[in-house]
């Protein structure tokens, strides 16, 4: 099996020390770091979220993926940043004004570092201001808004409206989740993306960064 | 701990065992069976051979109760332990003997096929949870005088799990009985590692009939375990009361232990039941009742008082479809068995008071069964204490999804139902195409059957059991069995 081969395998398996080690084999070999993040840690991540798609895999497994993915991340980070290559994209997260729930939001965050992205994760009762000034000012493309009540749910209207209101729709594309919150409601409000659990957001962030369509059909 | 239901007073189930003993010694039974009457007459009791009747005895009660084993384990067609049935450990099987079978595509019941009993045997043979395969259903594509054998020679060429099973005839037992042997090998062998139990069942009120008695006796003499599951109707043909039908099956099932004992003694005997109230609105016999729950449960503190391993028909339904009460049915039936300790437990897949088999609710109660399995496991602590570090760590990390503690314990801790029950979150259920409990049902009842392995006997094994079956056929009018599509 080719090095990249194992580290994606390792890493499917959550074999955090072995994918580290397999990773700094990998950079003295002096595979490019782009490709050990693409064709070994990425591609490990995505084997594991085919695996809980088709309920073969649960989320332990993920997350024990993901501490792997992170443990071969801090090896090829600096490599990446002299190489200027950019990471798979940067979303800023958190559960939005008055609402306290972050369970759902933390999972989301954990699942997306564990597929490449960088994560600013704004914690909870964020003002719909914070979300729009974190993502511009920390480079973010998409914003994640989790909700557990009803009564919050509002919130995430506002954040969008706001996107709207300074022209920042396409720049910013939105993906929000939680308990209380539908699809529907998600086309409602115009979010660019509904998600229903932790390995759906990565699936719906990773399309948004790529361009694709979301609800609403485009950027 | 394990958590445990009772439902009877000491004082009450020495009571009901008293007014037993009172029936056996001061109204005796009726018996059919010359044989039977004879080993009665050896030990004492008083016998009317010509009225076929008799009357026992206290001593000749105590001497055989105290003869039958507390428990016994049961084995697989390769001799592997399946079972230990004793103590408050329980097993389920598939209920037995239904007439119809629950047409999947149509979702009416109609007559069994051959096909029928392969899907079911197959099926049984990939759930986990469910111990021992029944000859649950009758196909009625083979002669009527050999129906009670093809099931299980049905069952024995698809599923190693050891069978609970039954005789029609005299005649019936002992082609099964062959059947067993060509497996087994040897009468020895089957002895030792008994892999089948018969059901033999008094006629209440107070009554052997000549073949049931019969059956009971070759069992006992030949080594063969039997269940004992006595079917008074409470309020018909047994006291409207739970308490007066417990006393009436107690002196039927113990007069059955007894008389197993008296033609083996040490005979492997399950104290048993599948008594009912008597609906009187529909003149039918509610299995999903709480009288009926109240009745198992009951006589399973009477065996176990006894000193005896139980049996009893639950976990089943009287709804005639994959519903909502053929759900609630089965599970609390389920619940009050396992609580209760029965140690076989007769239910799974059974609709409309024992009358009818559905593959898909035997899938779907599968899962029910898991679920009350789990439920019996209780709570135990598992490296708990102290706590502290735990919370600690979960206050550091913010979950506990990968901590060392979760992964050693999960999977002893939290049990996970297969695909039949829907626990994903609404949107993830309309994603993935919002399917119905019985469309589930269906889907994995076809998975079971693509992933079925045959049993891995000698080509011997196979052909043997053809052949006897063969030739049991033709000597009914039928050259060739039924297309096994195997």
């Amino acid at each position: 099996m080719e090095l990249l081969e194992q580290i994606a395998d390792q890493l499917e398996k959550g074999q955090a020390a072995t994918v580290a080690q397999l990773t700094t084999e990998a950079i003295s070999a002096e595979i490019p770091a782009a490709e050990i993040l693409n064709g070994g840690l990425i591609a490990g991540m995505d084997l594991v979220g085919e695996k809980f798609r088709k309920h073969e895999v649960f989320l332990p497994h993920v997350l024990l993926a993901a501490k792997a993915m992170h443990a071969g991340m801090e090896l090829i980070k600096p490599l990446l940043m002299r190489d200027g290559v950019r990471r798979v994209g940067k979303a800023v997260l958190g559960t939005v004004r008055g609402d306290q729930h972050d369970i759902g939001k933390n999972l989301v965050g954990i699942m997306l570092e564990g597929a490449g992205f960088e994560v600013l994760d704004l914690g909870t009762d964020v003002a719909p201001e914070r979300f729009v000034e974190a993502a511009l000012a920390g480079g973010a493309t998409v914003i994640g808004m989790s909700a557990l009540l009803t009564t919050t749910m509002p919130v995430m209207r506002e954040v969008i409206e706001l996107i709207n209101e300074r022209e920042l729709r396409g720049r910013l594309r939105t993906v929000i989740g939680g308990a209380p919150v539908t699809e529907d409601y998600a086309r409602e409000i115009g979010a660019d993306a509904y998600a229903f659990d932790g390995v759906s957001a990565v699936d719906r962030i990773r399309d948004l960064v790529a361009g694709g369509p979301g609800l609403l059909g485009g950027p | 701990m394990r958590p445990t239901l009772r439902f009877l007073t000491d004082e009450l189930a020495e009571r009901i065992i008293a007014e037993a003993r009172d029936l056996l010694c001061g109204l005796g039974l009726g018996i059919h069976s010359k044989r039977a009457l004879g080993l009665l007459g050896d030990h004492g009791a008083r016998v009317d051979a010509a009225g076929r009747h008799a009357w026992f005895t206290s001593d000749l009660i105590d001497r055989a109760l105290d003869a039958a084993p507390p428990s016994f384990e049961l084995f697989d067609a390769f001799g592997n332990q399946t079972h230990d049935l004793g103590g408050d450990r329980v097993h389920f099987t598939p209920a037995s003997s239904a007439i119809y079978y629950l047409d999947p595509d149509t979702g009416r019941m109609r007559r069994p096929t051959t096909a029928d009993y392969v899907r079911y045997a197959k099926v049984v043979s990939r759930l986990p949870d469910i111990a021992a395969q029944s000859t649950a259903f009758i196909p009625a594509d083979v002669p009527t005088e050999v129906q009670d054998s093809y099931r299980l020679f049905l069952g024995l060429f698809h599923c190693a799990k050891p069978i609970i099973t039954g005789a029609f005839s005299a005649a019936g037992f002992a082609l099964m009985q062959d059947l067993l042997m060509i497996v087994r090998g040897s009468p020895d062998a089957l002895a030792e590692k008994p892999f089948a139990i018969f059901s033999c069942a008094p006629t209440t009120p107070l009554t052997w009939s000549e073949t049931t008695s019969e059956n009971l006796l070759d069992c006992a003499v030949a080594g063969i375990p039997v269940e004992i599951p006595t079917m008074p109707l409470a309020g018909f043909t047994s006291p409207v009361t739970v308490a007066g039908t417990l006393a009436l099956h107690a002196a039927e099932t113990m007069s059955g232990v007894i008389l197993a004992q008296l033609a083996a003694p040490g005979a492997k005997v399950l104290y048993g039941g599948s008594p009912a109230p008597f609906d009187i609105r529909y003149e039918t016999t509610p299995m999903g009742a709480a009288e009926t729950w109240l009745m198992d449960a009951g006589l399973n503190e009477i065996g176990k008082r006894l000193n005896l391993p139980t049996q009893a028909y639950m976990a089943l339904s009287d709804a005639k479809a994959l519903d909502a009460q053929a759900g609630l049915e089965t599970g609390m039936g389920a619940v009050v068995a396992v609580l209760s300790g029965i140690n076989s437990i007769s239910g799974p897949g059974m609709l409309d008071f024992e009358n009818c088999q559905s593959v898909e609710k035997l899938v779907v109660d599968h899962e029910i069964v898991g679920l009350a399995l789990r439920l019996a496991r209780g709570i135990i602590p598992r490296e708990d204490f102290p706590v502290r570090p735990r919370i600690e760590e979960l206050l550091s990390e913010k979950h506990l999804l990968i901590s060392e503690h979760s992964l050693k314990h999960l999977a002893a801790e939290h049990h996970f139902p297969g695909p039949i029950l829907e626990r994903a979150n609404q949107s993830r259920w309309l994603e993935e195409g919002a399917s119905t409990l019985p469309q589930r049902a269906r889907d994995q009842a076809d998975a079971l059957v693509a992933s079925w392995q045959p049993p891995g006997f000698e080509s011997e094994v196979f052909a043997g059991l053809i052949e006897r079956m063969t030739a049991a056929c033709r000597a009914h009018g039928q050259d060739e069995l039924p297309e096994l599509d195997n």
